[in-house]
C-alpha cells in the first residue's frame, strides 16, 4: 500500500512537470493571447532543437516564454520580439529563417530542383513526340535504312536456307 | 555527349553523398553564437563572493575565458578541475554563476577551489539570456576590449583546450600585447 501511494505520488509529480509547458499567463485581451501562441510556435527552443518554445519543457524554453510574455505586456511588436531572440540566439531560433544569400538554397532549392525536373521531362516528351510524329521515312537515315535492309535480307536468307 | 548525360545521375549521387557524409561529423546541438564580434552585453550584477557590483567594464583589460556555470550543472563539475589547472597556468577565467543559489555556489568554490578572478551572480539568468546561453557549461572567449570572439558550448577538457581554445586565447594575448 505504501509503495502504491508512493508510486501514485510520483505520477502526480510527473504530471505536474508535464503540465509545466502550459504555464498560466494573464493576457490583456484575446488578441494578445493569440500573438503569444503564434510567437511561441514560430520560435524554436535552442536546447531541444526540434521543438518550438511553446512545446518544450526545457528551463530555457520556460525563460523565453516568460520573456515573450513580458515583452508583449510592454507593448512591443512581434518583429521586435523576434529580433530580440535572433540577437541572442541567431537565426537558428526562427522556424521561418529570413531570405539571405546563405538561406537562398533553403528557400528556393526545392523550386529550382522542380524546375530542372520539369525541363528534363519536357525535353524527353518533346523529343519522343517529334520522332513519333515524323513520317516513317524520316525516322531513319539513309545509312540506317541500308543496314536495316541488309539485316532483313540476311534473316530471310537464313530462314529459307534452313527450310 | 550522350554518354556525358548518362553520368549526370552519378554526379548528383556523389554530390549528395559528400553532403551527407559531412553531415555525419557535424554536431547540430552546437549553435554558432549570434554575439561573435559584439561586446559583452551591458549588465550590473552582484559578485558571488562579496557585495561588489560588477559591470561589463570589469571584464575588460586582458583577454579572458568567460565561463557560464552553476552548481546544478553536472557537467560543470567535470569541467571544474580543468579550469583549476588553466587558472594555475595563468589563464584569466571569469565566471557567470547562472541561475544558481548563492550559498551553494560559495560552498562549491570553497570545496573545489576557485579558478575565477571574478564571479558574476546571475541569479535571474538575465545576463545568461543576453548572452544567448541555452545550457551550462558554456564558455566565451573575450578579448581585452570585452568583445566576444569565440564561444564554446559544452565541457572544456584538455583536448578541447589544446586544439581549439588555446591557439585563440594565445592570439588574443598577442593582440593585447601589441
Amino acid at each position: 500500500m505504501k509503495r502504491l501511494t508512493a508510486a501514485l505520488l510520483a505520477v502526480l509529480c510527473l504530471a505536474g512537470t508535464a503540465r509545466a509547458a502550459i504555464d498560466t499567463y494573464e493576457f490583456a485581451d484575446e488578441a494578445q493571447r493569440e500573438r503569444f501562441r503564434e510567437l511561441t510556435k514560430e520560435l524554436r527552443c535552442p536546447k531541444c532543437q526540434n521543438q518550438d518554445i511553446a512545446d518544450s519543457n526545457a528551463p530555457i524554453a520556460a525563460d523565453l516564454r516568460r520573456e515573450i510574455h513580458r515583452m508583449l505586456g510592454e507593448g512591443r511588436s512581434d518583429q521586435e520580439i523576434v529580433d530580440f531572440m535572433v540577437d541572442r540566439y541567431g537565426d537558428f531560433v526562427r522556424y521561418k529563417p529570413p531570405v539571405t544569400s546563405r538561406t537562398f538554397l533553403l528557400w528556393y532549392g526545392p523550386a529550382l530542383l522542380l524546375g530542372a525536373g520539369l525541363v528534363v521531362l519536357g525535353t524527353i516528351v518533346l523529343r519522343r513526340r517529334r520522332v513519333e510524329n515524323a513520317p516513317v521515312a524520316a525516322r531513319l537515315s539513309d545509312q540506317e535504312r541500308a543496314r536495316l535492309d541488309a539485316l532483313l535480307k540476311s534473316t530471310f536468307a537464313d530462314k529459307t536456307s534452313n527450310d | 555527349m550522350r554518354r556525358l548525360i548518362l553520368l549526370i545521375p552519378l554526379l548528383i549521387f556523389l554530390g549528395v553523398a559528400v553532403f551527407l557524409y559531412r553531415g555525419l561529423f557535424l554536431d547540430p546541438s552546437e549553435l554558432p553564437s549570434a554575439l561573435i564580434g559584439k561586446p559583452v552585453p551591458a549588465f550590473s550584477l552582484p559578485s558571488v563572493q562579496d557585495e561588489r557590483t560588477l559591470t561589463q567594464d570589469d571584464l575588460k583589460g586582458r583577454p579572458a575565458l568567460l565561463n557560464v556555470w552553476a552548481t546544478w550543472c553536472v557537467a560543470c563539475r567535470v569541467e571544474h578541475p580543468v579550469l583549476n589547472r588553466l587558472a594555475e597556468q595563468g589563464v584569466r577565467i571569469l565566471g557567470v554563476n547562472y541561475k544558481d543559489d548563492n550559498a551553494a555556489a560559495r560552498k562549491w568554490l570553497e570545496e573545489f577551489h576557485d579558478p575565477y578572478q571574478l564571479n558574476i551572480n546571475d541569479a535571474q539568468g538575465s545576463l545568461g539570456l543576453d548572452l544567448g546561453v541555452y545550457g551550462a557549461p558554456e564558455t566565451f572567449l573575450i578579448d581585452a576590449q570585452g568583445i566576444i570572439r569565440h564561444k564554446y558550448v559544452g565541457v572544456i577538457d584538455q583536448d578541447v583546450w589544446r586544439e581549439q581554445l588555446a591557439p585563440l586565447y594565445r592570439q588574443l594575448v598577442d593582440e593585447a600585447g601589441q
